[in-house]
């Protein structure tokens, strides 16, 4: 793993197209069954994620990837996921 | 042991659950895309190679044993034996799906670790392995400890080596849960770990190939193309239900028109004649003429929630949505109750957040049902003159529209108000899982609309039937005497029951008409349209010849600004006991139902009083 600084990013603004792993998820932050239907979709450090789409220009929900399933989140809980990039991503 | 065994089909929602179940009893059942389309006990019977029956029940898709929707929480009462109403299963069926294994074999330990006999389907292994994911089933099957069997359900592929590995684990005799209480208190994360270890352990080999789903998603999420693709689909399918329908409402009512007059001319006048031709046949046949518009709207309904588009629908809505208090997974038991509020408001069951679940059936009747169509089509054609306002848009499709848009801003404005009132708490969030796209399967979309049509049609034939009759009866008697002046209606029971409480509705400008006929629309609004028929056919029994009639009776006796508060009365009212009968037992009482009912015909009270006075003032 790297050990280097930190140097991750939230998901939140991870941009389009760009792979990285999840570093850190910051559960307190997040609502009680929010945290555990994150955990549920398989967020979890070290797990790699990919944002999608983002929806229409103003704060609406991303969508990313993560393992082999597409998920849609909100902002706010984007926001509290800490992605370190991973460089040159293969397509 | 007496009764057959049961086994129960669980995963991960998306896994393919409900076509396996149909694939392996070929029962009747709703296929659909977003996660937890399955929401009522589906059972059905498979015969084992032994000969044995098996009662096979089809679980709501759960992510895990901790529930946080009702839906989930019946799941995860039955595989703990639990359930009211449910025995403990003899054995499950874990359904996951083959290209999404690190996600649905953390839900599969978990069942696994409860005890019971279990069998894992390795679900949709051809999309899987179209998607360059090649998987070793014996691996996972040592990994997990369980036989694994790869399926594809909508193509009928693995079903035999499945039947047959269930007669091999269902045996008769008592199961055991190996714990009891049924608490898996397993961490979540470590599951998640050892899962995501068993799926790469299983994996061949995993080529990322270019994916249909992130193609379309390009376009369908788009930030500019995505909403415009949305309006689009919305605009196709709500041009469909007016116009591709037409030729088949033609046809239906040319039938009932030949009927009537058959009848008419082969019975002699009579008390038997009038009540088949004004009651039954006027009845009925003014609301069966629109089963042609509600299967449409199914159609589109079951297409896109079969395809996998509904969800992206709601990705994109979330954010219109959250600004009323609302997620966009709101969107899609809304959308589904344009066709009707009842399916609309069960589909609220995948809703978590049960404030969030609340607000959205409290709103669910504002969006126009396809059985206000016929209240609608009746006025606008009666009142609304046909005139071209820009070339392809005609006044009276405006005004159909603004009645849409009408019920939609109700929805909106009460959405907020209740959600700073009665419903108040913290937006629940949005997190939902983006299932891949799907063909629908043709013969899935034919079964739910099959069983849609029977649904209108047994109302047809028996609620509206029932209330017509009744209504035809209190109109028909008593008769008033030989000469006198007094109108038949007006002498008549309903007609002085009627009478009696147009006061109240004075001030909105209803006439004793619309009395009469909100009076049965109570059972369901299309009544009201075969109340009408039935008012003016006994009034007026010289004019027998269908519905030109009716409409020259309306245009005759309603004024414009009457016509138009009528109209916005039903924009708002809550007029289908149904809807309140499914409201009462998705809310577990009657006081929700009851504030619902309350605060709808307020805002209809007051909407068609504020239509009828600036229709007044405008001197219309």
């Amino acid at each position: 793993m790297d050990t280097r600084p930190d140097r991750s990013v939230s998901l939140e603004t991870l941009p389009r197209k760009q792979h990285g792993i999840v570093a850190a998820i910051d559960w307190a932050r997040l609502a009680g069954p929010e945290a555990r239907r994150l955990r549920e979709l398989g967020f979890d450090e070290g797990v790699d994620v990919e944002v999608l789409h983002r929806a229409t220009l103003g704060q609406g929900p991303i969508a990313c990837r993560i393992g082999r399933m597409t998920v849609a989140l909100r902002r706010a809980v984007a926001g509290a996921i800490r992605v370190s990039p991973t460089p040159a991503a293969a397509e | 042991m007496n009764a057959a065994p049961l086994v129960a089909l669980v995963g991960n929602p998306n896994a393919g659950k409900s076509a396996l179940f149909n694939a392996l009893t070929g029962a009747r059942q709703k296929v659909g895309n977003y996660p937890g389309v399955t929401v009522e006990r589906k059972a059905g019977r498979l015969t084992l190679d032994d000969g044995r029956p098996v009662e096979l029940v089809d679980l709501p898709g759960a992510y895990s044993l901790e529930p946080s929707s009702p839906d989930e929480r019946v799941t995860r009462d039955v595989v703990t034996g639990t359930q009211d109403g449910e025995r403990l299963p003899d054995a499950l069926v874990v359904v996951v799906d083959a290209a999404n294994l690190d996600n649905h074999l953390r839900f599969t330990l978990q069942l696994i670790a409860l005890g019971l006999p279990v069998v894992v389907a390795l679900n949709m292994v051809d999309l899987a392995e179209r998607d360059g994911l090649k998987l070793d089933a014996a691996v996972l099957s040592r990994e997990l400890g369980v036989p694994v069997i790869p399926t594809v359900a909508v193509r009928k592929r693995g079903l035999d080596a499945l039947r047959a590995i269930l007669t091999q684990t269902v045996v008769n005799g008592p199961i055991r849960l190996r714990k009891s209480d049924g608490s898996v208190q397993d961490d979540i994360v470590t599951l998640q770990r050892r899962a995501r270890d068993i799926a790469t352990a299983a994996t061949l080999s995993e080529t990322p190939v270019r994916r249909w789903t992130h193609m379309l998603d390009g376009v369908a999420l788009h930030p500019i193309a995505g909403p415009v693709l949305l309006l689009a689909i919305m605009f196709l399918m709500f041009q469909a239900v007016f116009s591709w329908a037409q030729p088949f409402m033609d046809l239906i009512d040319g039938g009932f028109t030949a009927l009537q007059a058959f009848i008419t001319s082969e019975l002699p006048d009579s008390l038997l004649r009038s009540l088949l031709v004004d009651g039954v046949i006027k009845g009925v046949g003014a609301v069966i003429v629109f089963l042609p518009q509600i299967l449409i709207l199914f159609l589109f309904i079951l297409v896109l929630e079969a395809s996998g588009y509904m969800v992206r629908a709601a990705f994109l809505m979330d954010r219109v949505m959250a600004s009323v208090g609302l997620s966009g997974r709101a969107f899609i038991p809304l959308l589904s109750s344009f066709a009707c509020a009842i399916p609309g408001i069960m589909a609220t069951r995948t809703i978590d957040d049960e404030k969030d679940r609340l607000t959205t059936i409290l709103i669910a009747p504002l969006m126009t049902c396809s059985a206000r169509l016929p209240v609608y089509t009746l006025i606008i054609g009666a009142f609304i003159p046909n005139t071209q306002v820009l070339p392809f848009v005609g006044l009276q499709g405006l005004v159909m529209l603004g009645l849409y848009v009408m019920g939609i801003v109700g929805a909106f404005v009460a959405a907020l108000v209740l959600r700073r009132t009665v419903t108040k708490g913290v937006s629940s969030g949005f997190m939902m899982e983006m299932p891949k796209y799907q063909w629908p399967q043709w013969r899935d979309v034919g079964i739910g609309l099959w069983s849609r049509a029977q649904i209108f049609l047994k109302r047809a034939g028996g609620i509206i039937l029932i209330s017509t009759v009744i209504l035809w009866v209190m109109l028909s008697f008593p008769k008033p005497p030989e000469g006198s002046k007094v109108s038949p209606v007006d002498y008549s029971a309903a007609g002085r029951i009627a009478n009696g409480i147009a006061p109240v509705f004075a001030p909105i400008g209803f006439n004793r008409d619309i009395v009469l006929a909100l009076i049965p629309a109570m059972a369901a609004r299309e009544v009201a349209v075969a109340a009408i028929g039935t008012v003016y056919a006994i009034d007026d029994p010289d004019s027998n010849q269908g519905g030109k009639a009716m409409v020259e009776n309306l245009r005759g006796r309603w004024s414009l600004p009457t016509a138009l508060a009528f109209l916005m009365w039903f924009v708002f009212a809550p007029q289908c006991i149904s809807t309140i009968a499914v409201t009462r037992r998705e809310t577990n009482g009657w006081k929700w139902p009851a504030f619902m009912v309350g605060y709808l015909f307020a805002a209809a009270y007051i909407m068609a009083g504020i239509t009828y006075w600036l229709a007044v003032f405008a001197g219309l």
